[in-house]
């Protein structure tokens, strides 16, 4: 019977061999590809899917029985799924396929970092403070957020790359969306992102105050989750407000991405009651 | 007169500064960057620790800038509440434009507006102009909150429609939302406390210390703890930690319940949290003197604060104190008893007794080397207290903010016109919609209502 561990780890490979042909299908121009890429991203999405299932089963068998969301390797492959499942939806919407590229290489590094040894893949029982209901709407609307945010720093890079490239229309950058359409859809990708990652503090703000008596508490994850928050409604407002767009907000769509990274990883480096691994 | 012309010369400075979105953006980067150091330098710690880890130059100057304690600074809160004026200045300052642009006393509709717009989509139709006009206003009229038709000069109509002009209130919603928060928060921090308690297994207690600082707070009621488990998985990780709680008020018991994780009680207006555990030594325990000489055992049952008289008369031994974890030398040495010596002819001495080291008392060298045994040991469950009025308010908040949040990204004002031209017998039909600050939905809003209207009047309308 196969794993959940073994599936995924098939997975990994097929979010690769996504990534390879989305680049085959940039730089040639046959349909065939793109149509291929699609298809593959779609079956490594539907595959990752099935894992977290799996898993999920695996929990259920061994007695536990909580969704596989409680642990660095859980989350890595939960955060896989939903670049995925957004990018697919971008794709479905614009029909454009240059994307799929970064959008590929996102959920590829990330399975492959879960895969490293150092990090434990093994289903373990829930500690008491994460025995609640509130696990799966935190983790989810978290997840969504930080997604969302990952594509919109790939669509802010091919934006700052396609703009220091020599002529824009010419060579590899002429296929790759027109700076408008990038300017829009990293705008997009930033709204969606915000909406989750607010609701993915509030849902933890609720949940820390059932668990702990306090719904904040300066704890470093959640502060810096707040200033992740910060730095999309920077970026929020100088675009709304002050008409920023383009190099400018690409560069601070990757800042924002910069603090979400330091949410996630580098704050297990710092003390504080969110550094379970 | 001169005098109150510069102070509101003053004053609408002021005004003016705080009604500008850089203000905003500087004071949301500002707290960004500043927030980092909180979570590099630990909070809230003991001041030696501080001491030790950034010597003598640089913590004075941590400490003056209350770098140790920073979320409660009077800098942190100064950027916060600029921040809270800097919103309601700017709220205030635009409310009244918006509210005019919602509730316009006359709707204004201009066809040369939507003629430039980028999602302009034309199609031409088999259909009179007229015949057109009766279908589509109809549709318009259905879907739209706002509708206009007029004739044009070159015998063609205008469909106009508008909705969604409330959705531009959502941004006052979020504001609006920063400030429920923001105000709950000071509710809770004025009205409300923070503490924590530890209650023996069978005992009540009603006093708690309060969260950094020295002070504890009589509560108004006894909690008893009755019990309290922890139970394991196999793999030895921690499952469930539970006390029995009872809420005694008054002398009488009025509330008992399983106390856990995630599962606080609520009684008179103030949160019980479980929050950690710890033993303590029971009541009775065994005091063992061993003569260093003969090697001969001499037993004496024993309780905190008891003198023990030493075998043959040799003095007295008080067992003043027990601490979970104690430090010798650097060493934590765990559960200790600390105690005091007091030999026939010598000066009282204090005495270490660790548990798990039971000839720890060699080393003295005295006539006897004292240990401690069989310890009835009691658990007691770590509570935390809290008490916060202002969590309503906050909620309110969350709310307020997911909602005003969804309505500013994902929905908007939008304004289309649909222009019903002859051309032959035939109709050009040309579909356009604008909307504030040229929301990208408003392409795809237009990309489906050509297609609807197209379906309306057998059109294959599938535009590019």
């Amino acid at each position: 019977m196969i794993t959940s561990a073994s599936l995924l780890s098939v997975i990994t490979f097929i979010y690769g061999l996504t990534l390879i042909l989305y680049v085959i299908a940039w730089i040639f121009k046959k349909p065939v590809f793109g149509q291929l890429a699609t298809g593959s991203m779609v079956a490594a999405a539907l595959g990752n899917t099935a894992g977290i299932g799996l898993r999920w089963f695996e929990s259920l068998q061994m007695g536990y029985g909580h969704a596989p969301l409680s642990n660095l390797y859980e989350s890595l492959i939960f955060f896989s799924l939903t670049v995925a499942v957004i990018y697919l939806y971008l794709e479905y919407r614009y029909r454009i396929r240059v994307i799929g590229a970064v959008a590929a290489l996102i959920p590829f590094l990330a399975m492959a970092y879960a895969s490293l040894p150092s990090i434990s893949s093994e289903i373990q029982p829930l500690i008491p403070a994460l025995q609640s209901n509130w696990l799966i709407a935190h983790v989810m609307t978290c997840f969504f957020g930080y997604a969302a945010f990952a594509l919109a720093c790939g669509i802010s890079l091919l934006y700052l790359a396609k703009s220091s490239y020599g002529d824009p229309q010419k060579g590899l950058m002429a296929r790759v969306p027109d700076f408008s359409t990038l300017d829009e859809l990293t705008h997009q990708m930033v709204t969606f992102g915000f909406l989750f990652l607010s609701v993915g503090i509030i849902t933890g703000a609720v949940w820390a105050n059932q668990a702990w008596g306090r719904y904040w508490g300066w704890d470093p994850k959640e502060t810096w989750s707040l200033i992740t928050w910060l730095v999309y409604a920077t970026l929020l407002h100088a675009r709304l407000m002050r008409g920023w767009e383009g190099k400018r907000i690409a560069y601070l769509s990757c800042l924002g991405f910069f603090a979400v990274l330091f949410t996630y990883f580098g704050v297990n480096l710092l003390p504080g009651l969110h550094s379970y691994q | 007169m001169n005098n109150t012309d510069k102070n509101d010369s003053f004053f609408d400075r002021l005004w003016k500064l705080f009604t500008s979105v850089k203000l905003s953006v500087a004071l949301l980067l500002t707290l960004a960057v500043t927030s980092i150091i909180g979570t590099v330098i630990p909070q809230n710690q003991n001041p030696m620790l501080y001491q030790q880890k950034f010597g003598e130059v640089l913590y004075p100057i941590f400490e003056a800038l209350s770098l140790f304690d920073m979320y409660n600074s009077w800098w942190f809160r100064l950027l916060i509440s600029l921040l809270i004026v800097n919103i309601l200045v700017c709220s205030i300052e635009r409310l009244s434009s918006t509210w005019k642009l919602i509730f316009p006393e006359k709707l204004n509709f201009r066809a040369d507006r939507f003629r430039k717009s980028p999602n302009r989509t034309e199609w031409i139709a088999e259909q009179s102009p007229e015949a057109l006009k009766g279908v589509y206003g109809d549709y318009i009229i259905r879907h739209f909150r706002h509708s206009h038709i007029e004739t044009d000069d070159t015998a063609g109509y205008l469909i106009f429609g508008e909705k969604g002009r409330w959705t531009r209130l959502g941004v006052y919603v979020v504001h609006l939302s920063i400030l429920l928060l923001m105000v709950g928060a000071l509710i809770g921090s004025i009205f409300g406390f923070e503490g924590y308690m530890n209650v023996p297994v069978g005992a009540s207690e009603n006093t708690i210390l309060l969260r950094n600082s020295d002070q504890s707070m009589k509560l108004e009621f006894d909690i008893r703890c009755e019990d309290f488990t922890v139970s394991h998985y196999p793999s030895g990780m921690p499952k469930e930690y539970r006390s029995e709680i009872a809420i005694v008020d008054n002398g009488k018991t009025v509330l008992e319940k399983a106390l856990r994780v995630n599962d606080p009680i609520h009684y008179a207006g103030i949160s019980i949290f479980q929050s950690s555990y710890g033993k303590v030594p029971g009541d009775k325990f065994t005091v063992v003197f061993t003569d260093n000489a003969s090697g001969m055992r001499v037993e004496k049952r024993a309780a905190i604060g008891e003198q023990i008289k030493l075998p043959a008369d040799g003095g007295t031994l008080i067992i003043e104190d027990f601490t979970d974890n104690f430090s010798f030398r650097g060493h934590n040495i765990g559960p200790t008893f600390l105690s005091r010596l007091v030999e026939k002819s010598g000066t009282p001495q204090p005495l270490i007794l660790p548990l798990d080291y039971p000839s720890f008392d060699k080393m003295r060298q005295g006539d006897y080397a004292i240990s401690i045994e069989k310890i009835d040991y009691r658990y007691y469950t770590g509570l935390q207290i809290a008490r916060d009025p202002g969590i309503p308010m906050v909620y309110a908040g969350f709310i307020a903010l997911i909602i005003g949040c969804y309505i500013t990204f994902f929905m908007f004002h939008q304004q289309i016109c649909i222009e019903l031209r002859p051309a032959d017998g035939r109709t050009t039909v040309s579909v356009a919609g604008i909307s504030p600050r040229n929301r990208p939905g408003i392409k795809t809003a237009i990309k489906r209502l050509a297609r609807k209207l197209g379906k309306l009047t057998g059109q294959e309308n599938k535009p590019v």
